[in-house]
């Protein structure tokens, strides 16, 4: 039983990594940008957050009628005003400047904050249980959690695949200059797409945030697992990357089970395993 | 009183043309009635298609105008001369390979530009396209995503439709068919630019021919009137 509530605890947070691999895999699918400070964003969300819910009194889900927005909005403009400037053939410059990036942001996070831990406090829902089968309960909060992240994925899955507006990501994607001669304005394709990359990563920093304690430098971490999250998947697939990130809260949850040592490691080892045997990840789109 | 002569559609003066260092194009100027079709002829590397990507803005000129419907349109980018009425179809035809048929096409049509051509309209000048409209682009034949590539400019409603290369890569009998579809398209009031290698095919089509050699403009004429020889010599160079 302790068992399968494992594996059950590793499911629901293979959400999380799911949703913080899905802006990932957003950016790198339109423009091609490995965003190496998505992790400290997802921290930045985070702490975002910790301002709004301090001053405004708000819990922190309620916060995200604030901080998802405010996310939207940082993307776009660091989009419009950065990033648009360094991409070009050469993948090296985005590599490079969203690295610099990732070093401001956890220095400013660390100038503004102190390196002490902090928690977002959600109340009584935090300590909610239910129970699904006798002896296997979960919590209501990394349930609530796992939804969230399914609905946006489908979400996701459905303004790609069957709006105007997702077939301009995917034009854009397949060819930029031929997108230009269609009307559309890649840079301005792109910046929306950034912003839509941070409204998800605004939710996954939230739901980071109640869930365990959160310090200015754990952004880089989050960033491998969201990678490993598309990797395992398939770069291009949205529900892939939901696999990818069960697999990788589940081998996590089987890991710390065997040993509370080996958690972060098992998902390391199950990475690398999937990388050797199937480098393409288990669902890739099909070309 | 007279009226006032009605400007050109397009009227392109002195562009001087750039990759780098290396210059594409020498002072080439061309003209297009509304309603004309007129074709630019030349061999390998003389300059056609970049003569093509300048006026649809996929490059600026370092130097000379061009000049849409009497209003300047020099460094326009690509997507802002579309919603001006200046549509490409590239040469190669560039489909978006991820997605359907219709998607393209609809993606052509994404800034809703009023004017004769919609999907309908599109299927019915080339009916294969609606047997294959769910199919990914990649999977029709060269000929059938021709016209895809064709339908997708036609869904913007251009004014002007610049036609780079249709014959690339298809069977003689296919080229036919696509060329068969212009006066149809020209029926609606659009001017054609067509740029060409197969020169036979291109002479029947257009009323007005240019000849680059080199980047300059070695010959420019009435279809009917130009002689065999006179061409080959702008052609050659010889």
């Amino acid at each position: 039983m302790q068992w399968a509530n494992a594996i059950v605890q590793g499911v629901l947070i293979g959400g999380l990594y799911a949703l913080f691999a899905a802006g990932l895999s957003l950016i790198f699918g339109v423009m091609r940008l490995v965003n190496i400070a998505h992790g400290d964003l997802i921290v930045l969300a985070a702490y975002l957050a910790l301002v709004v819910t301090a001053t405004l009194g708000l819990d922190p889900l309620t916060s995200l009628i604030v901080v998802v927005p405010a996310m939207a909005v940082i993307g776009y403009a660091l989009q419009r005003l950065v990033l648009n400037r360094t991409l070009g053939d050469d993948l090296l410059p985005p590599l490079l400047v969203t690295f610099g990036l990732s070093v401001i942001i956890q220095n400013g996070l660390l100038e503004l904050f102190s390196a002490d831990s902090r928690k977002l406090q959600a109340g009584a829902i935090e300590v909610q249980t239910v129970e699904i089968v006798s002896g296997i309960w979960i919590g209501l909060l990394p349930l609530l959690q796992f939804l969230v992240a399914i609905a946006i994925i489908g979400g996701l899955q459905l303004l790609f695949y069957r709006s105007a507006f997702g077939r301009a990501f995917r034009a854009t994607s397949d060819d930029p200059s031929v997108a230009e001669l269609m009307g559309l304005d890649t840079r301005r394709v792109f910046a929306l797409a950034m912003a839509l990359s941070l409204a998800v990563v605004a939710v996954a920093g939230v739901f980071l945030a109640v869930r365990a304690n959160f310090d200015p430098a754990i952004g880089p971490a989050r960033l491998i697992y969201g990678f490993e999250a598309v990797i395992i998947g398939g770069l291009g697939s949205l529900w892939g990357t939901l696999a990818g990130g069960i697999i990788l809260g589940v081998a996590q949850a089987i890991g710390a089970q065997i040993d509370p040592g080996w958690q972060v490691l098992a998902g390391h080892l199950v990475f690398l395993a999937i990388l050797a045997v199937r480098p393409q990840g288990l669902f890739p789109k099909v070309q | 009183m007279a009226d006032a002569p009605r400007p050109p559609l397009i009227d392109v003066r002195g562009l001087d043309v750039f990759y780098g260092d290396f210059q594409a194009l020498f002072g080439v100027s061309l003209r297009v009635e509304p309603g004309e079709v007129v074709t630019v002829i030349g061999a390998n590397g003389a300059g056609k298609s970049t003569l093509l990507k300048t006026i649809a803005g996929q490059l600026s000129a370092r130097r000379g105008e061009i000049v849409l419907a009497g209003t300047p349109a020099d460094r326009a980018p690509a997507f802002e001369m579309v919603r001006r009425g200046v549509a490409l179809v590239p040469e190669g035809r560039r489909l978006f390979s991820s997605l359907s048929v219709e998607e393209n096409l609809l993606i052509g049509g994404q800034l809703g530009r009023p004017g004769p051509f919609s999907l309908a309209r599109v299927y019915e000048l080339f009916p294969v396209l609606y047997e294959r409209r769910r199919q990914p682009a990649p999977s029709l034949s060269g000929g059938q995503q021709q016209m895809v590539a064709i339908g997708r400019a036609l869904m913007s409603n251009p004014t002007l439709l610049l036609c780079d290369e249709l014959s690339l890569g298809l069977a003689p009998i296919i080229v036919r068919d696509i060329y068969r579809s212009l006066p149809a398209i020209v029926g609606e009031g659009l001017s054609l630019i067509i740029v060409e290698q197969d020169i036979v095919q291109a002479l029947d089509a257009a009323s007005r021919v240019y000849c680059l050699q080199e980047g300059r403009v070695a010959l420019e004429g009435e279809a009917r009137t130009l002689t065999k020889a006179a061409i080959s010599a702008a052609y050659f160079g010889v």
